[in-house]
Parts: structure tokens; sequence; C-alpha cells
């Protein structure tokens, strides 16, 4: 019996792969397991390869690892393509019908097992792209699962398309399942041990784990256009519109979007963007008006292979120092980088509580691993109370008499001044993109320039309390300390396992909070490691530059990726042992 | 309520436009067509755009919001979605509304969102001291066109027609009178009212003076003309040159992008609590 066991269904774009992966995740979390899927697919709508990735264990893990136990091929090309990963006692469900590779290419020790997918098809009278649905089947039966679970998640995915869908893909599920249970009884190598989860967990993508974070948070304007990899959230939040009150608005562009959003805040509402690196670049302008305006924004900057178009569909961490620096002229930000869906949802909840709190743009920078890849939360985690803040807001009345309000005011200590929104009684003002007094008349005399400039950029420090700052996980003196931050943050500390197993002593520092950076946190920490590892999803290791920059160390190790590939726990293991 | 008057809105903020310049025409008439509509400045937006049109708010008393060069649409467009009982106007100028801001609209036209945008048409970027502007005719000579412009201008009201606008109009500066009584039409059509104001630029344009204008204009009249045909609308707005139509070209009765948001069925999302109804049926979605 296994722990854990690694499934790969691949074949070509437009049958399904994506919502297998799904089904199979739920499937397995109603049965107390904990899930994990990841994708991997050009950006193409029909034609490319299409993979997903999906790991299962009977306990709680943080991401993938090289293992593969069972991959279910679709046509010739998923063998062909994935034969460098099979290991001895890999299965590989393939459809007789499509093999046209030789069985002695393959690793010794691969168990192949034939399953007349186009066969069972024409059989049941199905379309042939239901294929997936029968090695669905199959695959559940293998992993010496009930049927019950993968049919109750049918049941939710097809309901409402009716009860006939619903039968036919039950049926043809079954079919799967009871193939393998004739032919292939004596297979139990990748049996899955029990799973040991009691409580009931959600299987999000990132993408919604951000949308409901938003929700729980009282959004209720969003505009985004679409771009890879936030397109889910688009999907969350126009599905659930109606029901939360929110308003999603597709806008042209992201120039557009960006301006809607700062249009919605000032009018008294949770407003957030999303869009990728290209449309953020876009936004940047926005950005310094919302930084000008003192207006709360949330802003989702979903990062992929850069630069331009890109790869859009592969992830990167590269868009750090961007958002860092992003926007003309001086002003406070925000920058979090969840590293989980867990934080992905905390932190967004918190984002639009510290926009509000502080009146200025917020990031969430998330990638295409975490916002395309499928996690599991506790629903428990995601019942707990949230608070929300909505900081210096005056709606109503400010009971103030005709022209003495002043939304800007530079007497405020922490730099953040009471706000109005138009409507408000007593409380006219101007947003204004140029630069203001109080009550947001022009003015460009050099006093008033430099106690507004002073006024806003106070905020820096009074953020400081709020900033979460960096964790170190891991053993007390260690021989090495990795550094890293965001989604990079799971592998490492898969590979720190690793290590361990090998007699090292490891610790992990991971930064969720890069921006204001916690400077005197990272230097306490970091002065006291010995061997120091940066470890990132980009070229230039852009978080050891901004380490340098705020704190004068300069780590001289780092191991870096760029491919567009997420890390792997062996890859920086390995690397990091190669060192020693 | 008091009665709202034209200076009910003054800042004391005295314009720093220059003297005979058509932004006074507008503005005054924006004041009047407010008082008149009982919109104090405590009760509406204005979104300017940046340009000399832009420069308006610090002599206009009304929640404003200044935006970026070209935005002002966008931004109008959340505050409405936000706060659909709110009056928003758009102060926005030819080269802000049809050049930076172009795509925007093109685009909230088609969305037919309930707001006016107030066109500062003078052919001109007088700002930044007397180029081109996008309406600019061929052969207007500026500084970014010495030998006279060669391009083709953007008609703003044919634009708005193709584009969906449901209220397309158009009013002169020097007609105080008339263009108040525009204005009030604008703002209360429910639906995106674009009202293109033709406004002589006395320092960096010497052929488009009032004058010129005063000599070409003729008012579109109830006897003359019904504003209810796209088309029809279409084939006015292309009328330029010797005589040039004022008046209401097109209206209509539409849904607006408020309207068919099912969010906005009730009261505005600003007064809506945060707090999600149903959120545990919602995580039973992703169970």
């Amino acid at each position: 019996m296994k722990d854990n066991i690694t499934w790969k269904i691949a074949g070509e774009a437009g049958f399904g792969i994506m919502s297998s992966g799904i089904m199979l995740a739920r499937a397995f979390t109603r049965a107390g397991y904990h899930v994990f899927a990841e994708n991997d697919y050009p950006s193409l709508i029909r034609g490319g390869h299409n993979i997903v990735s999906v790991r299962i264990g009977a306990k709680p893990f943080l991401g993938m690892n090289r293992d593969l136990h069972m991959l279910v091929a679709l046509n010739t090309e998923s063998v062909e393509k994935h034969r460098n990963e099979l290991r001895e006692g890999t299965l590989v469900l393939y459809d007789p019908r499509d093999k046209d590779w030789k069985a002695s290419e393959l690793p010794a020790g691969v168990k192949l097992m034939p399953l007349p997918l186009r066969d069972i098809v024409t059989q049941l009278n199905a379309d042939v792209i239901m294929r997936n649905t029968i090695a669905l089947g199959a695959s559940v039966a293998l992993l010496g699962a009930p049927f019950e679970h993968l049919s109750s998640v049918i049941r939710d995915q097809f309901i409402r398309k009716g009860a006939e869908v619903v039968d036919q893909n039950i049926k043809i599920a079954q079919a799967g399942f009871d193939y393998v249970h004739e032919h292939f009884s004596g297979e139990t190598s990748v049996v899955l041990s029990p799973g040991t989860y009691t409580e009931k967990l959600v299987v999000v993508n990132g993408s919604e784990a951000v949308g409901l974070g938003a929700v729980r948070a009282g959004l209720k304007f969003a505009a985004i256009y679409p771009m890879t990899p936030i397109n889910a959230l688009i999907t969350f939040l126009a599905d659930h519109a109606k029901e939360f009150n929110i308003v999603y608005k597709q806008p042209e562009d992201e120039i557009s979007g960006i301006n809607m959003a700062i249009g919605a805040s000032i009018s008294g509402v949770r407003s957030m963007v999303a869009t990728s690196g290209g449309g953020f670049a876009l936004q940047v302008e926005g950005l310094s008006l919302a930084g000008m305006v003192e207006a709360p924004i949330v802003i989702d900057l979903g990062m992929r292979a850069g630069p331009a178009t890109g790869m859009p569909t592969y992830t990167e961490q590269g868009e750090l120092l961007f958002a860092i620096h992003a926007g003309h002229g001086e002003f406070p930000r925000i920058v979090l980088a969840p590293a989980d869906a867990v934080e992905a949802y905390a932190f967004t909840t918190l984002a639009f509580n510290l926009a509000d709190r502080y009146q200025i743009p917020v990031f969430l920078l998330t990638d295409k691993y975490l916002n395309e890849s499928q996690w599991c939360i506790p629903v428990s985690f995601l019942q707990k109370p949230v608070t929300i803040d909505r900081g210096k807001l005056l709606t109503g009345d400010t009971g103030m008499k005709d022209g003495e309000f002043h939304r800007f005011d530079t007497e405020s200590v922490d730099g953040v001044s009471p706000r109005s929104v138009p409507g408000t009684k007593h409380g006219q003002y101007y947003a204004n993109s140029y630069e203001h007094d109080g009550t947001g008349h022009v003015a460009d005399d050099a006093k008033g320039r430099k106690a507004m400039a002073d006024k806003r950029l106070r905020k820096m420090a009074a953020i400081v309390k709020d900033i979460l700052p960096p964790t170190q996980i891991g053993d007390k003196d260690p021989d090495i300390t990795f550094v890293t931050w965001g989604t990079t943050r799971g592998p490492v500390l898969s590979a720190m396992d690793l290590l361990r197993a090998q007699g090292k002593k490891v610790s992990v520092i991971s930064f969720p909070w890069v921006f204001p950076f916690p400077a005197a946190e990272a230097k306490e920490l970091l002065t006291k490691a010995k061997r120091v590892i940066d470890v990132e999803q980009n070229a230039t290791a852009q978080l050891s530059q901004l380490i340098r920059t705020e704190t004068g160390i300069d780590i001289q190790e780092r191991i870096v990726k760029y491919d567009g590939r997420s890390f792997l726990p062996e890859e920086i293991a390995e690397q990091a042992m190669k060192g020693t | 309520m008091a009665t709202l008057t034209a200076e009910g809105y003054n800042t004391g903020f005295l314009p720093t436009w220059c003297p005979g310049c058509g932004d006074f025409g507008i503005w005054k008439s924006l004041q009047g067509a407010f008082a008149k509509l009982g919109i104090g400045p405590d009760d509406g937006l204005v979104v300017y755009g940046i340009g000399c049109h832009g420069n308006m708010y610090d002599w206009m008393k009304m929640y404003g919001f200044v935006g970026l060069h070209g935005r002002a649409l966008p931004v109008a467009q959340g505050a409405k979605l936000a706060n659909h009982t709110l009056p928003v106007v758009v102060v926005s100028g030819d080269g802000d509304c049809l050049g930076e801001g172009g795509n925007h609209f093109i685009h909230a036209a088609k969305r037919n969102p309930d707001l006016t945008v107030i066109i500062h048409d003078n052919e001109v970027y007088g700002l930044t001291t007397g180029q081109a502007s996008p309406t600019a005719k061929i052969g207007f000579k500026t500084k970014s066109t010495p030998e006279g412009a060669t391009d083709e201008p953007i008609n703003p009201l044919a634009l708005a027609l193709v584009s969906g606008a449901t209220f397309v109009a158009r009013g002169f500066a020097g007609d105080m009178p008339g263009l108040t009584e525009l204005m009030a039409a604008a703002i209360s059509h429910k639906g995106f009212a674009v009202l293109d104001v033709l406004q002589p630029c006395v320092t960096f344009d010497k052929v488009h003076t009032y004058q010129w204008y005063r000599q070409r204009l003729y008012k579109l009249t109830q006897e003359s003309y019904q504003p209810t045909d796209r088309l029809k609308a279409l084939e006015k707005a292309m009328e330029w040159g010797d005589k040039i139509p004022l008046g209401i070209l097109y209206k209509e009765d539409k849904l607006t992008s408020e309207d068919r948001e099912p969010a906005l069925t009730s009261a505005p999302l600003s007064s809506l609590p945060l707090e999600p109804a149903h959120w545990d049926e919602l995580l039973n979605e992703f169970i």
C-alpha cells in the first residue's frame, strides 16, 4: 500500500483532460485524502498536448515530486512524451488502438495496462470525448478506492446538464472501474493506504482561493481583462455576481480596468483588478493614480513567463521587483506573496483591510503555478470569522461645516486621513491626479507639495506594525539555510525533508510579505545563517537583489529556475548537495 | 432644500483660462444645468480629464475626480456602478476623449452607462500650447501641423452614433442658454449621453472664431427634425461647412449598463453589507 501516489493524464487538448484532474482530486478528498493537481498545457484551445498531474496522499504534503505511479495516455504521443518520466513499477494505461510506440523502448519494469477506451465508448454508444471518464473509473479501481466517491463527484459535476448526462457519465466511469476488476484484479501495487482526513476539504485553484477571499472580504467591484493565468477568477466572479451582489465588468483593456476599479473605490466599495505581467504593464499609470488619489485597491498580479507575451501558460516569479518599483512618482504600496491556496485566500482578505486602512494599492503577487493548480483547504479554516476593517471611511455626513472637511489632511500622524465618498454630506473634495491641497485643489507651492508628499509617504512607517515577518522553519544551527518567497516555499520545504533524510541540518526562511521589506527581521535571521541559498523561480534572483538593497547582505548561492516549469524538491536538494 | 443657483457652485478660485475662452461658457452652462436639476455640490460627481477643460474643477464646487489624461470615462463608469443612484458627468476634451481615451469612448458608448460626457471640442491641445487634436480639420495649421493637418478628423457625433450612444447632441460654447438646456437634457437622459461642444480657442485658433461659428450654426427644431432615427442622425452628424447643426441629433430609450447588472437590482453596492450571505453554500460548491 502506498501513502502517496502521483497520477498523470495526458492527451490532446479538448478531450476533458483538465476536468479529469479536478474530478479525481475531489473524489479522493471526499474519501479523506489530501490532494494537489498541476496542469501543463500550451496556449491553444485544440490540438496541443495537455497534461494534468494529481498527487494523492493519505497524509498532507506540499506539492509534486518526481514520482509517477500511473500514466493515463489518451494518445500515442502521451506515451512518447512522458517516456523519460516512467520508472520501474509505473502503470501505463493506454488504448491498444493507439499503440504506435514500442514497449521495448520504455524503461524496464514499466507495467503496461491495455484499456480498450475506444471499444468501450463504441459499445456504450458514447462520444469519443468521454474516454477520460472511463480512465477515471479504471484509475479509481487501481488505487483501491470504492466507486461511490467518483460517482458522487460526477453527479455534482454534471447535474446542471440533467439526470441523463449524469447517468451516462456514471455508466461510462463504471465500465472503466469494472474493466479493471475483471482484467487486472491482481494489480495492487498502487493501492492507497486509507485516507486520514476526517474533516471536509474544498478543492480550489489559486484563482478561486483569491475569489473566495475577495467575496469574504466584501468585494463589490472587479474589472478584469481576460489574461492567463487569472481567467478562473473571472469565471468565479461572473458566476457568483448575482448571488453576492458583485459587479464584474469586462473592460476594453487593462488601463480601463484599473481606472474603473479606482472609480468604484472612491465611490465607496471594495474593488480589485487581476492580470498578468503584460496587462499590469498597462496598469502602471493607473497604479500611480491610485497612489496619488489615495484610493484603496487590490491588484492580483498573476505572474507568468515573460518578457512580452512570453510563455502564457507557464509559471515564473519574474515580477517581484516590477511590482515593487512600478509607477511614476513615489507613493506607498504593499506587496504580499501567498505561497499556496490557504494563503491566497487569507492574504486576499488581509489585502482588502490593508488597502482600506492605508488607502493604498495592495498587491497579491500570485503566479500560474498557484492560480491554475488545484489545492485543498480545510472547510473549517474557511469558516473562521474574518475581520473587516474599512479604515477611516466616512459615509452619510462628515458632521463638519461647509468647507471644513479636508480629505487630504496633511496633519494626520500616520499619513492616513478620513475619506468621504461622493454623496457624503459636507464631504465634498476632489480626488486629484495633480498634486493638491487638503481639499484636492491643485497646489504646486513648494511647502504644500512637500507636506503632501510626506503625508503619503508617512504611511510606509505606519504599515510596519502590520508586516507579516519572514518565517523560519527547520533545524536549529542549520548547515543549509534556504531563502525563498511566494509559491517556491512548498518545493523548498519538501527539499528540506529530502536533505534531512540525508543527515543534513536544514532551515527555510520564507517571505510572505515582500514590500515594505521586513529588513530588520531579515537581517537578524540571515546574519545567523552559515550557508545561505536563495531559491526562486526567475533568472536574476530578484529576492536576493531586494535583500541586498534592503539589508546589505549579499547572498552568494542561488538556485534559480526560469524554464516555465515549477520547481521539484529533488532538483533543489540535488543542487544544494552539489555545493557541499 | 434651498434653491440652487449657478453661483452656489463657485469655489472662490478664479478661472485660469484665457480671456474669451469657450470653456467659460461650458462651465457656466454646467453650473446652470446642475442648479436646474437640483443636483447640489454633495450630490453628484464630475470626472474630469486632463487638458484646459479639466482645470474646470478648481472653480466647480461639486465632488470631483481629476483623472489621468484620457481615462475619465473608465473612472466614471466604475464610480457609477458602485453607486448607480449617483449623478455622474464627465468633462473631457477632444484630445482627452478621442485621442488618448478613444478606445474608452467607443466602449463606453457600446455599454450605455447612465453618464453624460461633455466634450470640449476646439481642434487643438491648448494646455500643451497648440498642437492639432483628433478633431482638427484637414489643412488646419497648428504647432504640430505647420503645413496644415493632413489626417481625416474624427467626427465625435458620428463616432458616438455608430458606437451605440443613446443621446447624441451638439452645443456651442457661445450660446449659454441653449447649452444649459442641452446639458440638462443630456444629464436627465438615462443612458450614455454625448454632448460635443464647439468651442473657440481664442489663443491657438485664429480660424474657428465665435464669429466663424455664428455664421454657420443653426438650431435643429422639433418642427424640422426628429431625433429618433440613428441613420438620419448620422447624416446630420456629417453636415459640416457652410451650415453646422446644433441640438439633439439622436435620443433613444434603452437599458443601461447598470440596468443590465444583476447585482444592481436593489440598493447601490456602496450601501450593501460586506459580509457574504450563503457562505457555507458557496464552500459546498468546491467540496
